[in-house]
């Protein structure tokens, strides 16, 4: 079995009499790219502040590479990479100057950060920005600029909050090939996400955390094949006839999910099961058969969808 | 290809105990990158301030006293010369202020870079310690600048009169750590700036013996003096820069209260920022 490099057990965190996060056990072992999934104030960041070594949990046992945060906090925080949420990128100083007050936080010498400096540079495509104000990059740059610089210390383990929310559908591309890239170099993923395609493509294994507890947890396949069907036949009545629908349709397929805008039908194959839907006599507005996917998984677990 | 190929992980090049023992010089480094963006303003404010406060009141206003203060003039001196340690510590202190306070709000709040500093094995303590040494830096550099514009002003007159310097950056250090502390404390920027200027640095500023004698005040005044680090740095100063009267036990009074100011100003920063980090 493969190095345990981070342990929760019973992990909880309150703030006053709110629980952030309630008691979840998970293992992230060497080398490969976990996800904590679930939807704005699932607890995701909290747990990666404990995790990063930042914040100290409220009970329950927390181990990373094999010290406790509580009291090895900075040794700990030598060996990690972390992106957070929001870039906390230093705005006044230019690219190379990030990347290397940076390195020089975690004491590397000035010999070693200026070779580092362009192998990062080139690794975020950033070489020709490389004296600009970081005022001045995209978001897209800035968000690069900031895994960049989280690995300028070669972490074991790479955290990343929400790595491309508020990017465009490039740049978050980009950055999925990037992130792929440090996986294939051994580098120990950990992601918190609430887009589910970023985690079907990003993690191995992840949890889907919803009101701070642990719903599940898999690889997306498995996850998928465990909460859901194979396919999904979506339709559409317009708004005021949907909810009418949900009843007959239900007898059509093993399971059925009622949102406000369509109805999911769940069935092994989404084609056959459309034909059947007209042959009751019922004619959507609109149809769509699609692969289920981790959205569907966290419908079926907490009834409600990941992004509202 | 890889980018990575070389890869040795931080196990290997990451030495914690590095950073502990030298955390807060590599935070200083930071900061004196950012402070040297600013380095012409620094220079020209530094520069200005003492020409114009010394022309503009020292001389202007000076002259006026002079003729009507008689041949003892204040304190025995010229009222330039009376005026010039206070503005000294003056400058001193808001040098102080600008790479403390900005910073620290900053830090917390407007970019958030202590909490990008916090995720490395750096502490707390590593960034207030390097925050408080860069505004330092300023400090003297300011102070010096004022000190060689005094002389060219001809209003030292003692040969120990150097020592201000010292005394005018331990008073900017000891205000600096402790609104520093403050800034910290604070989750909302304005309260700093309408409240903690308004009503403790110009008070502080203006009854602080800096225009006139503090024994010249009303007695129920005379406290803002005893409790600001100006009033106490520019008793020191006067008598270093003109040999005015003090007795011994005084100097040590002012010694040891902006001592004391610094020590506090540094144990608050220090525990303030590692308890607001660790949230």
């Amino acid at each position: 079995m493969s190095e345990s490099l981070i342990r929760a057990r019973g992990l909880t965190k309150k703030f006053d009499d709110f629980t952030a996060v309630n008691g979840i056990d998970f293992d992230v072992l060497k080398g490969e790219s976990f996800g904590l999934l679930g939807p704005n104030g699932a607890g995701k960041s909290t747990a990666m502040r404990m995790i990063g070594a930042t914040s100290q949990r409220t009970s329950g046992e927390l181990t990373i590479l094999g010290k406790d945060p509580e009291q090895f906090g900075p040794q700990i925080r030598a060996h990690l990479g972390v992106v957070p949420q929001q870039d906390n990128l230093d705005t006044q100083l230019s690219v190379t100057e990030n990347l290397y007050i940076y390195g020089r936080y975690f004491g590397l010498s000035r010999k070693f950060l200026k070779g580092k400096i362009e192998e990062l540079l080139a690794f975020a495509q950033l070489e020709e920005k490389r004296s600009a104000k970081v005022e001045s990059l995209s978001g897209g740059m800035k968000r690069r600029l900031t895994i960049a610089r989280a690995l300028v210390s070669e972490p074991e383990i790479l955290m990343l909050d929400e790595p491309t929310t508020g990017l465009d559908p490039q740049a978050r591309h980009i950055l999925w090939d990037r992130l792929f890239r440090l996986k294939e170099d051994g580098v120990t993923l950990l992601i918190t996400t609430h887009f589910m395609d970023e985690a079907e493509q990003l993690c191995d294994r992840l949890v889907v955390m919803d009101k701070g507890s642990i719903m599940a947890e898999g690889s997306p396949a498995q996850l998928i094949k465990d909460y859901s069907t194979k396919e999904v036949l979506e339709v559409r009545f317009g708004s005021e006839r949907n909810a009418g629908m949900a009843n007959d349709l239900g007898q059509l397929c093993e399971r059925i999910e009622e949102l406000p805008d369509r109805i999911l039908m769940y069935t092994e194959d989404g084609e056959e099961l459309l034909e059947r839907v007209y042959k009751k006599g019922f004619h959507p507005k609109t149809s769509l058969v699609r692969r289920s996917s981790l959205e569907d998984v966290f419908l079926r677990l907490t009834g409600r969808t990941l992004v509202d | 290809m890889s980018s990575f190929q070389a890869r040795q992980g931080s196990l290997k090049i990451v030495d914690a105990a590095k950073v502990a023992a030298r955390g807060a010089l590599f935070v200083t480094e930071a900061r004196l990158r950012s402070m040297l963006k600013w380095v012409w303003l620094i220079i020209s404010i530094a520069i200005a301030n003492p020409v114009l406060y010394l022309i503009s009141i020292g001389l202007g206003l000076g002259s006026y006293i002079d003729q009507n203060a008689g041949s003892a003039g204040i304190d025995g001196v010229s009222y330039l010369t009376f005026l010039a340690p206070a503005l000294l510590a003056t400058a001193a202190i808001q040098g102080a202020m600008d790479e403390s306070v900005f910073p620290t709000l900053e830090g917390f709040k407007w970019n958030k870079t202590f909490f990008s500093m916090n995720a490395t094995p750096l502490s707390g303590n590593h960034i207030a310690m390097g925050v408080f040494f860069n505004s330092l830096i300023r400090t003297v550099f300011t102070a010096v600048l004022y000190w060689l514009v005094m002389l060219a002003f001809g209003v030292l007159e003692s040969p120990r009169a150097y020592l201000a310097i010292f005394t005018a950056v331990m008073a900017g250090a000891a205000f600096g750590a402790l609104m520093q502390a403050l800034a910290g404390l604070l989750e909302n920027e304005n309260m700093f700036f309408t409240i903690v200027e308004r009503f403790i640095i110009m008070p502080l500023f203006l009854f602080s013996g800096t225009f006139y004698p503090l024994s010249s005040m009303p007695i129920f005044l005379q406290w803002i003096g005893w409790i600001s680090p100006l009033w106490h740095a520019t008793e020191l100063g006067r008598w270093l820069t003109y040999g005015s009267e003090i007795s011994t036990s005084m100097l040590f009074v002012h010694f040891i209260f902006l001592n004391s100011i610094l020590a506090v100003g540094l144990f608050a920063s220090r525990r303030i920022f590692t308890r607001r980090l660790g949230k």
